[in-house]
């Protein structure tokens, strides 16, 4: 027999024999969402709105109970959504547009670097490169072999070097050059070391020495496999650059990302890309309605027991 | 959420207000607060379940001494009882003295600090007398080998590497290296890979097979969810690797995953990573990581390390 692997299957599954919502099925309930890393506020959330709407209610049938908990499942994680997903090919507002790339120590952020020059480039748009992780063991030599693979050019200045002025750098020769897109490499940094934090605004304000409105965006990398913590990575980035969107990472392993679904509902941060793989064309479009419904239909582990 | 569980017990407790004794009404209280605290540091549910379950049986049993609050009393019992699971001892690394040249391999998913591990572990093995080689057996992220090498020049640890795109030869060539080098340990750096992904789970295994490391290390970032269980449990099942190594501590997780991870394969955590530098490796000290999770702090040991 076919076992309850799915979280909707999980779902049906606590509504089995039941018209009632009682301690036993709000209990399940909340397992199974934390589970999916949905985050444990966002999870009493959903906790809280079924118990009050079911409140001294009898259902006609399991079927009519289950139906019940997912409509309010999908209307707090589908419904507060503030995403507007722009294809690549779209006219960008400013040239050149400069996109800056942040997050935590290995959370995708060269490869993701890679993936969008990939797909500007694809578009037609003029790229270029910014290699501001001038810290990282062999970090340039990894997103030079990147920047080959999609075909666009690199700047940088070696191991050591100030990483605000690989930026200057680079938006000068943008603009000298006319090129479209300018995608910044950062280093990795934990958003707990505010010397690292600072960096980072210190690198913003060098851009802007040469283009004011720049940059224009400020993607924040988050590792689907991130559990709670991804929330306070969100806090803290946003308070030190003008994080405009997430780049959710690795969700083509058996993680769920549902923590991204918290961090939009309680930073109002929309999620722009999602990474499902080590390629360059690994790089898809957020569309929250289908990101819900994966949510749903991913299978778990085998492994859980 | 709330910061510290001893806090958020005293809370409980004082609403509960004339109640000086744990009894079967302000224990359920209680054990919500507590629930709720491990799964917002990442205890994984069900193991949170089990925890809450025998912390609760504890609690009763115990008799509350006069001079602590019945807050403080379940604060020591899930103290005590997280760090117990967690281990109780730190547990070393086991390399063989007798046999040279004894093997390290390490693995895990991609980005979790494997090859800085790496680095750090050699370094550490020289401080210590040990002549060791690094092997870049991570044959396909773009520069992985030049990363490794470049760790290795900053330790002057020699980095062995191949140029064809195969793990094996890298490993079996690093080996032999080893042997004519006159080198003591070998610490084979590994692709990051998926539980999911069958034909890099098959070259691990392979590599295991082949190697017959003394210490196969699985490295996990301190920053994962719910699903670090099963990413731990399916690498244990294919690999059944000697120990654990929790990465990014130098961060603000709680590093609830080092919980669950423990109780349900059942390996000793054996080292913790707290920073990019070469030196910030640390072994593991299990209670520190209960006082962690619970958001008691774990000042002491980067208090230590400075
Ligand atoms: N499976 C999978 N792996 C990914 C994905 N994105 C990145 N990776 C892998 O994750 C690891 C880290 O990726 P990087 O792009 O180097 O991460 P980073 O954030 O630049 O890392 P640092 O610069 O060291 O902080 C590499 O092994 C990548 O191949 C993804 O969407 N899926
Ligand atoms: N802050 C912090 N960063 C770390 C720690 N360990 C590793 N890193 C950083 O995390 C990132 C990934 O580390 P790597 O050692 O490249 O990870 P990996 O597992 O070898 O990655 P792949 O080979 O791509 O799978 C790098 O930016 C490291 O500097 C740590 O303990 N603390
Ligand atoms: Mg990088
Ligand atoms: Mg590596």
């Amino acid at each position: 027999t076919k076992t309850r692997d799915t979280l909707k299957e999980k779902l049906a599954f606590v509504s089995k024999g039941k018209t009632e919502v009682d301690d036993e099925f709000l209990e399940e309930l909340e397992n199974i969402l934390v589970a999916a890393d949905v985050g444990v506020e966002t999870t009493l959330d959903i906790v809280d709105a079924i118990t009050e709407r079911s409140k001294g209610k009898t259902y006609r049938s399991e079927e009519e109970l289950n139906a019940m908990v997912m409509e309010e499942i999908r209307k707090l994680l589908v419904e507060s959504s503030h995403d507007h997903p722009v294809d690549f090919d779209a006219p960008l507002s400013a040239k050149p547009y400069v996109i800056m790339i942040v997050g935590v120590n290995g959370a995708g952020k060269t490869t993701s670097v890679a993936k969008l020059a990939h797909n500007y480039d694809k578009a037609g748009k003029k790229v270029v490169i910014a290699a501001a992780d001038t810290f990282r063991a062999a970090a340039y030599e990894q997103l030079k072999i990147w920047a080959d693979r999609a075909g666009v050019p690199i700047i940088g200045q070696g191991q050591g070097a100030d990483p605000a002025s690989v930026v200057f750098d680079s938006v000068s020769s943008a603009v000298s050059k006319g090129t479209d897109v300018v995608l910044v490499d950062t280093a990795g940094r934990l958003h707990n070391k505010s010397h690292l934090m600072e960096e980072l605004a210190k690198i913003m304000r060098v851009a802007k020495k040469k283009i004011p409105e720049a940059p224009h965006e400020v993607l924040l990398v988050l590792d689907g496999t991130t559990g709670q913590n991804a929330v306070q990575q969100a806090r803290e980035f946003t308070k030190f650059v003008n994080v405009t969107g997430l780049v959710v990472t690795k969700l083509d392993g058996t993680s769920k990302g549902g923590i991204v679904l918290s961090i939009s509902r309680e930073l109002n941060l929309p999620v722009k890309y999602i990474g499902v793989g080590e390629k360059i064309d690994d790089l898809q479009l957020f569309d929250r309605g289908s990101f819900v419904e994966a949510l749903l239909e991913k299978e778990n582990g085998k492994a859980e027991g | 959420m709330f910061d510290n569980l001893s806090d958020k017990l005293e809370l409980t407790f004082r609403k509960l207000a004339g109640q000086a004794t744990i009894n079967e009404v302000n224990i359920g209280i209680a054990m919500r607060d507590i629930k709720r605290a491990l799964l917002s540091a990442d205890v994984n549910y069900k193991v949170a379940k089990k925890l809450v379950e025998d912390i609760r049986e504890k609690s009763l049993g115990e008799s509350v001494i006069k001079s602590v609050s019945p807050a403080q009393m379940i604060v020591k019992i899930v103290n005590d009882e997280l760090t117990e699971i967690m281990g109780g001892e730190n547990q070393p690394l086991n390399l063989p003295p007798k046999k040279i040249p004894a093997i390290v391999m390490v693995a895990g998913l991609q980005g979790s600090g494997k090859t800085t591990f790496c680095a750090k572990l050699a370094k550490r093995l020289k401080k210590n007398g040990k002549n060791p080689i690094l092997v870049a057996a991570d044959v396909y992220r773009p520069a992985a080998v030049e990363q490794l090498k470049t760790l290795g020049q900053q330790i002057d640890v020699p980095v062995f590497s191949v140029e064809e795109q195969d793990a094996m030869k890298a490993a079996l060539g690093g080996l032999e290296a080893a042997r004519s080098g006159a080198k003591d340990v070998v610490i084979v750096d590994t692709a990051g890979r998926l539980q999911i992904d069958e034909a890099m789970m098959a070259e691990a295994a392979a590599l295991k097979n082949r190697l017959s490391p003394d210490e196969l290390l699985f490295v996990v970032d301190s920053m994962m969810g719910q699903e670090a269980v099963n990413t731990a449990k399916a690498f244990n099942d294919r690999l059944d690797f000697d120990g654990v190594v929790l990465t990014k501590l130098d961060g603000d997780a709680r590093g609830g995953a080092a919980l669950s991870i423990r109780q349900v394969v059942e390996k000793p955590i054996k080292f913790m990573s707290v920073g990019e530098k070469v030196d910030d490796l640390d072994v593991f000290y299990p209670d520190r990581m209960a006082q962690r999770i619970l958001g008691m702090g774990d000042i002491v040991s980067f208090v230590e390390k400075a």
